[in-house]
């Protein structure tokens, strides 16, 4: 290893070298115009169901998605709410699935994947970089979701207090803060869906295959979720617990949940990562 | 295995039975590469003969199934993280984001590479655009971009740094004649630096313009290598006379020792090999033929080309 300090790169500075990479990346991501439409399409999605509730006034049945979207007639805060769990079943993991099948896949198809590698980059850091930037845009695109539901919602509904789904009083300051820890949980668990998407775009050279692929698999979990007769198996399941979201709305919030969810995103993402670093680790890359 | 040294004297690249297996297909078959310091390395072969694959083995970038390669005296693909950075390389035509203009397709290459340094980087990737003469297609999307423009971009990649060694695979691909000029003396001007320069091409012309060195891929296996002389030397200077008497020209070459010598149309012809051509006209002016005409065929790297790689226009494997 001596051979490495007698060529003596300048100043090594490894922190501001990945945050360049990482910048690099995400703008990249973000800078892409089919992305920037996907965005719009999240938050539109949204400004439809708030148009949607305010021109009709049908009660919903009692469930907690059916609750959230009777409460938004009272408070638009909770079309933030109500706005994640319409597209956290579907086009969360769609947009997330978009994102991981460019990943690696991406790369390699447009062959710029061996360029980056012969930048040099190592082959992990590439891989954890492009994990980050993945956990990022499912967060981003949770926050557009959560953003256009509290904007229409406000535009709409007006912005008040609200009353808890177990009946209690919280002021808009705290119900924002529970808005903003839903964002959150919903990102770590489409984190956790976006390395199974990573892992899959270490597989191929066709971007479109990874992010159907990807999307596949997330449908799949959702359908085998809602299957009663697999009961045994939904706590195993990647997205059993994401509806749980909507315990941040009780009083005291109800934790055993989301807790558990966490630990099973937590997971998930692992296994996957490590699935992906194994694939990618020695992968010939002959695009 | 020793420590790998990377002294001054070990080979700009070297391979020991390098060897590449697609499935049951052997791509590469233990190839013993050896490209010296400064030199310029003509690396040739029909379509197919492998070259690509053995530079994406010796760039880390597909794994070696047998024997192992190094570059700058250090062992890839180990090494990786340290060599890359000295090394500048187009593999197999150029690649970027469609979307992002030249500029920003070079700031996302040098991003990758942890050891540049960021404050100087606009003004690296400007004077490597400079270097390319792509400076008023900057700002223009790759996309738009024409072949030849895409292929300077790939090689002011392989400049954003001040290298060692230049792996350019195929560097003239689609480019003018005058672009193909301009990519000749640029690599003429970085060997005069001191630059290592390993370039893969069809155009034998041009390898036979720019190189000092030559390797020849047939069929996954190096039929040749070695410094240009001693690999032209192989190829025997041929001649052919014209004569109104070829029969007996024919017979007195016999009694010179051309071993080869045939009849063409309207002379003979024949390899000189050990046979000065002073001698051979004058024998035949001894023997009363009249020698019209005598010419000397320098053979052209063609012609050790298709020596070398035989004659089809098959594509091997």
């Amino acid at each position: 290893m001596s051979a490495a300090e007698v060529v003596g790169p300048r100043r090594s500075r490894p922190v501001r070298a990945w945050f360049r990479l990482l910048g690099s990346e995400l703008g990249l991501v973000f800078g892409r115009r089919r992305n920037r439409v996907g965005i719009g399409v999240l938050f539109g999605l949204v400004v439809l169901v708030g148009i949607a509730l305010k021109v009709s006034a049908v009660r919903h049945p009692r469930s907690p998605a059916g609750d959230l979207m009777s409460a938004v007639a009272g408070n638009g805060i909770f079309l933030g709410f109500a706005g994640l769990s319409v597209e956290i079943a579907l086009f969360l993991p769609l947009a997330v699935s978009v994102l991981a099948g460019d990943a690696i896949a991406g790369e390699a198809n447009q062959g710029t994947l061996r360029y980056l590698l012969i930048a040099p980059v190592a082959r992990g850091r590439l891989l954890v970089m492009k994990a980050v930037s993945l956990i990022i845009g499912g967060l981003v695109g949770a926050t557009v979701v959560a953003l256009s539901g509290l904007l229409t919602g406000a535009v709409l509904f007006g912005v008040r207090p609200l009353t808890t789904l177990s009946g209690t009083q919280m002021g808009i300051g705290d119900g924002l803060f529970r808005l903003l820890l839903a964002v959150a949980y919903l990102g770590a668990g489409l984190g956790a869906l976006s390395m199974i998407g990573l892992f899959i775009s270490t597989l191929t050279e066709q971007p479109i295959a990874a992010t159907v692929a990807t999307a596949m698999v997330s449908t799949l979990l959702w359908i085998l979720d809602a299957v009663p007769q697999l009961d045994w198996l939904h706590p195993w399941l990647l997205v059993d617990r994401w509806m749980s979201f909507v315990d941040l709305l009780r009083d005291p919030v109800f934790t055993d949940r989301i807790v558990t969810g966490l630990w099973v995103d937590a997971a998930y993402a692992a296994v996957f990562l490590l699935l992906a670093w194994l694939r990618f680790r020695n992968k010939d890359v002959t695009s | 295995m020793a420590e790998p040294q990377a002294s001054e004297d070990s080979p700009a690249i070297g391979s020991r039975a390098l060897t590449k297996r697609f499935g049951r297909q052997l791509v590469v078959d233990a190839i013993d590469l050896d490209v010296p310091r400064g030199a310029v390395y003509g690396f040739i072969g029909p379509n197919g003969s492998g070259k690509t694959t053995t530079i994406r083995m010796l760039l880390g970038l597909v794994r070696p199934d047998g024997g192992e390669c190094s570059l700058l005296g250090q062992v890839m693909p180990a090494a990786a993280t340290d060599v890359l950075p000295r090394v500048g390389a187009l593999v197999e035509g150029p690649a970027f984001h469609p979307y992002l203009s030249g500029t920003g397709n070079l700031l996302r290459v040098d991003a990758a590479d942890r050891r540049s340094d960021p404050d100087t980087a606009s003004a690296r990737v400007a004077a490597a655009l400079d270097r390319v003469g792509l400076t008023i297609a900057a700002t223009k999307k790759y996309r738009a971009y024409s072949l030849g423009m895409r292929q300077r971009l790939g090689i002011a990649a392989a400049l954003l740094q001040p290298r060692e060694l230049l792996v350019l695979d195929e560097p003239t691909n689609g480019l003018d004649p005058q672009g193909t000029r301009e990519v000749r003396h640029l690599i003429a001007d970085l060997a005069a630096d001191g630059t290592t320069v390993f370039v893969s091409s069809h155009l034998l012309a041009e390898v036979e313009q720019l190189c000092t060195h030559l390797g020849v891929m047939r069929a996954g296996t190096l039929v040749a290598q070695g410094p240009m002389g001693e690999l032209r030397a192989l190829t025997a200077t041929r001649f052919r006379m014209r004569t109104r008497d070829p029969q007996p020209a024919l017979a007195v070459l016999a009694n010179l020792g051309v071993a080869d010598a045939v009849l063409l149309d309207g002379g003979v012809g024949g390899s000189l090999g050990e046979v000065a051509p002073e001698w051979i006209v004058q024998a035949m002016v001894r023997a009363g033929i009249t020698v019209a005409e005598f010419v000397q065929v320098t053979p052209t790297l063609e012609d050790l080309f298709v020596q070398l790689t035989g004659e089809g226009f098959d594509v091997s494997g």
